[in-house]
């Protein structure tokens, strides 16, 4: 992207107290760490201006001033707390010279519109920096547990050894435990037999259901899509005492087949809702066109209306399986021992005994699950560009 | 009659009933226990050999014992018992079997005698507390501290007192989320005679005297419902004490490494032990009790103390304790029962929990929320 606007150096009464601020938070978190949060406001405040006006008015070659930062704060990193102290210390110096120097030479002023006020430019970055936080707030959770799942010890602590990076206080052995351990083969072997058979259940009655109920002609088409949805609203709990008493009776409580209904009831209404979705955007005059081509209602909906609205199937399957694959409360009532699935031990694993092995299934999961979408996505736009509905 | 003819008649009729039970005995159990290192004791000392002698048999585990009587209560209400033997503490076979959803069982028929001939109810004693109760192990409820987060001028604590002493151990402890051993720990510590502590808490002034010592430390406690939590609080150094089972905190200490003191002072005993839910069909009755009289006898309970530090509940196992299965180390200093460390022991009243549990946990816990 080419520069929208002339750039010039600004004023030191503008990116040193901007410095000293960003100084101060950074000097809070470290302070923290060591004790005293007020201490190291005040410290990091005072540190990072004096360092932003030496490095642009004493100094004042962007490269050496750069590198030369990275390399003390890495070093004073090390002095205070070894190898995880030099590389926090090093990102901190990185950052910091690339903060000075694109807040002195105005380069951030650059991509913008020319015409933009100073509280217009602020929110800019106030708005890509709030972006930014809840970004970290929703992945941080997830990205802590991988690390763990590494630990040698049986608990859920980073230890000295970890923290040193030292290899012997990282292991593989609570993978090896998931991937030998009888309970945990069990529960994946369920798993993976009961989430793509409700997927199926799901997917197969969501789709019909969407297709009838958005013909004009059906009566009482909102009660029925109510009703349809209602798993989806009443709390999950009131299901499962339901499902769980309704299935003892009828001798399903305890099978698979039972689980895999149960299942696909709290699918449904995911597939519903997205095939419906897609259903909006339908011509139905291509199904006319079908029948009037001589094609019965089947060849034209296998033919035509399925590969038109297939995004919203597939969008609909990949939430039922989801919501057959993490599922705990359901099966808790309505499967027994013998159907236990990954989640139902997960959470049988954290009450009784808090074991990393539960880490280490966690990172599986979400590795899974990162290569199913991206998969997914990629076939999606594969087949929509050889259809050409996408120029990309 | 001839006696010879009897005693033929008769061993007749026990090999053919013998073989009848063998034919008539379902082939699917389902076992209920605590999970974690409890259920894997009670897999290896005594599920694994059963399963060895009897090939056709398959056990699954459910690890719902913390749920046991809702669920029990549940299945009862569906008709729908799924459950063949199930591990629950005393004070919940109690009311199990009160709620009649728990069968009854003969001591003298129905679990083993010991290999000297002494009865099953003599061995196991005072231990049996309720008619359908089969105790297994005697476990206990005890602190332990981390000797590096308590300051380095005080004494190492050796009553349970310093629980509560907030000026000579500064830190936040641990404290299981329920009134049982809270309230008589904190009347203990408050200057109560111990064998006063009952007569104590059965009174609303006592009650409150009781809530007003733990309230000295409530904003430092740490509460805990699951016992593996405790364990896992002071490996992380969030805490400097707490209470846990004494099986955990051996766990802990031995098998991980973990650099923890026990502090035995006040130690509260427990059991725990199998239960049969009532109405099972016969087959499955059959399974159920052919199992318990092996996963019961003297033994197989001195076998699991192999695995974990608790102590078997049959008089007669404790001779045959022997050492830890992987570690080697000799098991009996770390069972609860040791005369080492129950010097100064607290023994949880049954009855006197029956009669208040209900009553003093709604006080515990508006006081919790306060």
């Amino acid at each position: 992207m080419t520069a929208l606007t002339p750039i010039s150096r600004t004023p030191t009464s503008f990116y040193v107290p901007v410095v000293a601020a960003a100084g101060a938070f950074a000097g809070l978190l470290v302070g923290t760490s060591q004790g005293s949060s007020v201490l190291g406001v005040v410290v990091g405040a005072a540190l990072m201006g004096v360092v932003a006006l030496l490095l642009t008015q004493v100094l004042g070659n962007e490269k050496i001033g750069r590198w030369g930062l990275f390399g003390l704060l890495l070093i004073a990193g090390i002095f205070m707390a070894g190898i995880p102290g030099a590389i926090v210390g090093a990102l901190f110096g990185w950052f910091f010279g690339w903060f000075t120097f694109w807040l002195f030479e105005g380069r951030y002023r650059a991509k913008l519109a020319p015409y933009l006020t100073p509280g217009q430019v602020l929110w800019h970055f106030a708005f890509r920096v709030i972006c930014g936080a809840i970004f970290v707030f929703l992945i941080t959770p997830i990205l802590v547990v991988m690390p763990l799942s590494f630990n040698a010890e049986n608990f859920f602590t980073f230890t000295p050894e970890m923290l040193r990076f030292d290899p012997a206080g990282y292991s593989l052995k609570h993978y090896r435990d998931f991937l030998t351990n009888s309970d945990w083969q069990n529960a994946l072997r369920n798993s993976i037999l009961i989430a793509p058979a409700a997927t199926v259940l799901s997917v197969g009655f969501g789709t019909l259901a969407a297709i009838g109920l958005s013909q004009p002609h059906v009566p009482f088409r909102r009660a029925i899509m109510a009703i349809l949805i209602s798993p989806m609203i009443v709390p999950l709990i009131i299901s499962a005492a339901g499902m769980y008493f309704f299935y003892s009776r009828i001798g399903l409580q305890g099978t698979y087949f039972g689980v895999v209904l149960a299942h696909a009831a709290l699918g449904i209404p995911f597939v519903i809702i997205t095939v419906t979705a897609t259903l909006v955007g339908f011509d139905r005059s291509l199904t006319r066109a079908a029948a009037n081509m001589g094609a019965n209602p089947v060849t034209t909906f296998f033919r035509v209306q399925m590969p038109l609205i297939l995004p919203g199937v597939i969008s609909g399957a990949l939430f039922a399986f989801i919501t057959s694959f993490d599922e705990v409360v359901v099966v808790l009532f309505v499967g027994s021992a013998g159907q236990k699935t990954l989640p139902w031990q997960m959470f049988t694993g954290l009450r009784e005994q808090i074991s990393p092995t539960i880490l280490a299934v966690a990172t599986i999961l979400v590795a899974v699950s990162i290569v199913l979408l991206t998969v997914v996505e990629m076939l999606r736009r594969r087949s929509e560009r050889l259809r050409g509905m996408s120029p990309g | 009659m001839t006696p010879m003819k009897t005693i033929l008649t008769t061993t007749a009729l026990t090999f053919a009933a013998g073989f009848a039970n063998a034919q008539d005995m379902a082939k699917d159990m389902t076992l209920v226990s605590w999970g974690g290192a409890y259920q894997k004791s009670q897999d290896l000392a005594y599920v694994q050999p059963y399963l060895e002698m009897h090939p056709e048999v398959s056990a699954t585990w459910d690890s719902s014992s913390n749920e046991a009587v809702a669920k029990l209560r549940a299945m009862n209400e569906a008709g729908n018992v799924t459950w063949d033997v199930v591990d629950v503490v005393a004070s919940d076979a109690i009311r199990l079997c009160d709620e009649g959803l728990a069968m009854e069982i003969d001591p003298d028929t129905q679990l083993a005698a010991a290999p000297d001939g002494t009865s099953a109810a003599d061995d196991f004693g005072d231990l049996l507390v309720s008619d359908c109760f089969i105790p297994q192990i005697v476990y206990s409820t005890t602190a332990a501290y981390r000797p590096d987060l308590l300051p380095a001028d005080a004494p190492a604590p050796d009553s349970i007192c310093a629980m509560f002493d907030m000026e000579t151990y500064p830190g936040k402890r641990t404290l299981e989320k329920r009134p049982i051993n809270n309230m008589e720990w904190a009347l203990l510590c408050d200057g109560v005679a111990k064998d006063e502590v009952y007569d104590v808490l059965a009174t609303e002034e006592g009650q409150q005297r009781g809530l007003a010592k733990l309230d000295t430390i409530k904003d430092q406690v740490v509460w805990w419902s699951a016992a593996a939590e405790p364990p896992q609080l002071l490996a992380d150094g969030e805490i400097v004490m707490g209470t846990s089972y004494n099986g955990r905190w051996f766990s802990a200490i031995e098998e991980q490494g973990q650099p923890f003191k026990m502090l035995w002072d006040a130690q509260v005993f427990d059991l725990d032990g199998w239960i049969i839910p009532a109405g099972l069909s016969d087959e499955r009755k059959a399974r159920a009790l052919d199992f318990i009289m092996f996963a019961t006898d003297t033994q197989r309970l001195a076998d699991q103390a192999a695995y974990i530090s608790y102590g078997p509940a049959r008089a007669s196992s404790a001779p045959l304790v022997g050492q830890h299965a992987e570690l080697g180390i000799d098991m009996a200093p770390h069972m609860p029962t040791d005369p080492n460390n129950a010097k100064n022991t607290f023994l949880y009243n049954y009855e006197f929990w029956a009669d208040y549990r209900d009553d003093i946990d709604a006080k515990f816990q508006s006081w919790l929320a306060k």
